[in-house]
């Protein structure tokens, strides 16, 4: 993938993306939920008319209570505070949703069809970087590459051997969700020479890897279990306990997807029990809170929900959302619609 | 065991005695799996002895017909030369430039190795060293157990994989599993080695400078010797320049460490991830200080199965010998 960086000083407007002549979009009222992207902020306010909620409280009580509400036609959310059925309640003129992801959990997309209003989100631009976090927390924590950096940093290898780790290459590997992050992590995995197989709503007809019908089926058959599906009702706590005991104390599992993949409290005594062998988290069900029995376990790597978050893609998930808003304000279709 | 157990196995071992393998110094497989191979072999253990080398050798161990080297344990030419007997020296390292092989060329000493069998892992560790340093996984692992996630806010960006040039120092088994690994992350991968590979389509540079100018990203997966010492110098490492990386997965020695360190401090790199030293376990206090390098304790083999696979490889090499089987991992010593 050929993107560059694109600029990041001041208010300059980019020259990547185009410019629709004749119609002015600074007067669009746009509302960013969070401060999610500080050059994203910045391109917004300079092609549009920006609102910041976390001005408010992060309160659409108290953004109403300054602000009409009907002259925010747009929403750019994210992760964290996406668009919910009381905010799009909120803004009656609101005709489309632009998230800084592409996890439609925090959107309340029944809402949004019923009321014609318009999602997009950033598909394929974070493809590669989630996948290769995912590889990264596998051999974070098969081969206790964070703990033994750890070891060295604290001066003890001058002491003592930091003993073995276990091999990552030819291991089997099962994956929860098979689409764009799936299958990349997939070729990523068969790279090591490992074996994969993967659990899905559907057989893919065209992936050359081993389907399960059923989760627990899935969990047994491999070393490595990776969460890599979309948040839905039925995917809540999809990692429960049965699949974690079908894991094993020889079992991994990472965990790129939503935090509310994983029943937590489940995965956490597994892990203080035993009977789980490790873990790599980027993800919790009460972000930025991270329960507090898994921070000093030497099987467990946590990062701070950071899978798409380098620089290069940071800059092309704002440029998708701010050419998605383009787009439906000049009538044109969206890059990367979902309703 | 019981009495008749132990009776069955000392009576065993009057009429088959286990073959006799000479240890200069304890290979570090000893650490974990010492008591499987002794039940295989007598182990003379040249250290435990208060007689200096020459001695011992001469007085228990003239008859010994096999050694059990490591990498760092150097076989002179002496000490074969003091054992007559001497037909076989299995190394449990990859590496060779611990025994005189001229000596044993001259001898018919065979010497057996590990040969690929630590690729595998050391190529692991090299992607997984990569990994973390472009991505920040063990400055944001701490990031978040030291609590800062939730007072501070979002950790700092890190750098995306997908793109890059990789520069692989050394085309050996080693870095062609490294190269093989990284193509799927959409790495463009470039090379710098003794020879071009014809077998390989990667773009071919017959020095490392070359190479670094020309790459984000210098992975060292090439033996120590006299040609490498040092090789990556002041010179390669601004040729590397200020987004560049370097990850060692071969020899501390390979790099100019003050060098490398003075670089990183200076931001003339932006990281490293580093399984090697110069002065192994010393470790420069100001890499220590760094949240752009990952530091791991020279273990890019030290995984439970590949030791188990090199004991039995230890094993099986030393039982083919002494049963006048063909060795299974053998150095071509006529190249």
């Amino acid at each position: 993938m050929n993107h560059q960086p694109t600029p990041q000083t001041g208010k300059e407007k980019n020259p990547n993306l185009k410019k629709i002549s004749g119609i002015t979009m600074e007067s669009i009222g746009v509302l960013m939920t969070c401060p999610m992207h500080k050059y994203l902020e910045q391109q917004l306010e300079t092609h549009f008319n920006l609102f910041r909620l976390w001005h408010c409280n992060s309160s659409i009580t108290e953004f109403l209570k300054t602000h009409q509400g009907n002259t925010i036609r747009a929403v750019v959310g994210d992760t964290n505070i996406g668009a919910d059925a009381e905010l799009i309640a909120s803004f009656p003129n609101l005709e489309i949703v632009a998230s800084y992801s592409v996890g439609l959990d925090k959107i309340d997309l029944r809402k949004c069809e019923e009321k014609g209003i318009r999602v997009a989100n950033t598909p394929d631009v974070l493809t590669d970087d989630v996948a290769d976090l995912a590889i990264g927390l596998i051999l974070g924590v098969l081969r206790r590459i964070c703990a033994s950096d750890e070891y060295v940093r604290i001066g003890k290898w001058k002491d003592a051997d930091f003993g073995l780790a276990t091999k990552f290459s030819g291991k089997s590997v099962g994956i929860v969700g098979l689409g764009r992050i799936g299958t990349a992590i997939a070729k990523r995995a068969e790279a090591f020479g490992c074996s994969i197989s993967y659990f899905s709503r559907s057989q893919k007809p065209f992936a050359n890897y081993k389907f399960y019908s059923n989760i627990i089926d899935l969990a047994t058959s491999c070393q490595i279990l990776i969460v890599a599906c979309a948040l839905t009702e039925e995917t809540h706590h999809i990692i429960d306990r049965e699949v974690i005991d079908a894991l094993g104390p020889k079992g991994i599992l990472i965990n790129i997807g939503r935090g509310a993949h994983v029943d937590e409290t489940e995965l956490v005594s597994a892990l203080l029990e035993g009977r789980l062998g490790g873990a790599g988290l980027d993800v919790y069900e009460n972000e930025p809170e991270v329960p507090e029995e898994l921070l000093g376990l030497g099987n467990v790597v946590l990062q701070p929900h950071v899978g798409s978050d380098t620089v290069e893609t940071s800059d092309a998930m704002a440029d998708l959302v701010i050419s998605n808003l383009m787009a439906h304000f000049s009538n044109k279709p969206l890059l990367t619609p979902v309703i | 065991m019981d009495c008749n157990g132990y009776r069955q196995e000392n009576h065993d071992q009057n009429l088959f005695p286990k073959p006799k393998v000479l240890v200069l110094e304890p290979p570090p497989v000893f650490i974990y799996h010492e008591d499987i191979l002794s039940q295989k072999f007598h182990f003379l253990k040249a250290w435990d002895s208060p007689l200096p080398l020459d001695q011992f050798l001469t007085t228990h161990a003239h008859s010994v017909q096999a050694i059990l080297s490591h990498g760092s344990c150097p076989v002179t030419t002496n000490t074969i030369r003091l054992l007559p007997s001497l037909g076989l020296i299995v190394t449990t390292s990859a590496g060779l430039d611990q025994i005189d092989l001229q000596e044993c060329r001259r001898r018919g000493v065979s010497v057996a190795y590990a040969g690929s069998l630590f690729s595998a892992d050391v190529a692991d560790i090299a992607v997984g060293l990569l990994i973390d340093a472009l991505r920040k996984i063990s400055a944001g692992n701490r990031y978040v157990t030291q609590g800062l996630w939730a007072n501070s806010g979002d950790f700092s960006l890190g750098s995306k994989l997908g793109g890059r040039k990789v520069g692989i120092v050394g085309l050996g088994s080693i870095g062609l599993e490294v190269g093989k690994r990284l193509e799927p992350f959409g790495c463009n991968i470039l090379y710098c080695s003794r020879n071009k590979k014809s077998s390989v389509s990667y773009p071919y540079y017959s020095n490392v400078c070359e190479l670094a100018a020309n790459c984000e990203v210098l992975i060292i997966c090439c033996e120590l010797n006299d040609q490498t010492r040092h090789v990556i110098n002041k010179e390669v490492l601004l040729a590397l320049g200020k987004k560049g990386l370097i990850i060692n997965v071969g020899r501390g020695a390979i790099i100019d460490e003050q060098e490398m360190v003075r670089c990183l401090m200076q931001g003339e790199i932006a990281g490293a991830g580093l399984d090697v030293f110069e002065n192994e376990p010393h470790v420069p206090s100001e890499l220590i200080s760094l949240d752009n390098v990952v530091l791991s304790p020279h273990r890019a083999v030290h995984t439970e199965e590949t030791l188990m696979a090199l004991v039995d490889l230890v094993i099986g090499n030393l039982e083919a010998f002494f049963s006048n089987k063909p060795l299974l991992s053998p150095v071509l010593l006529d190249e």
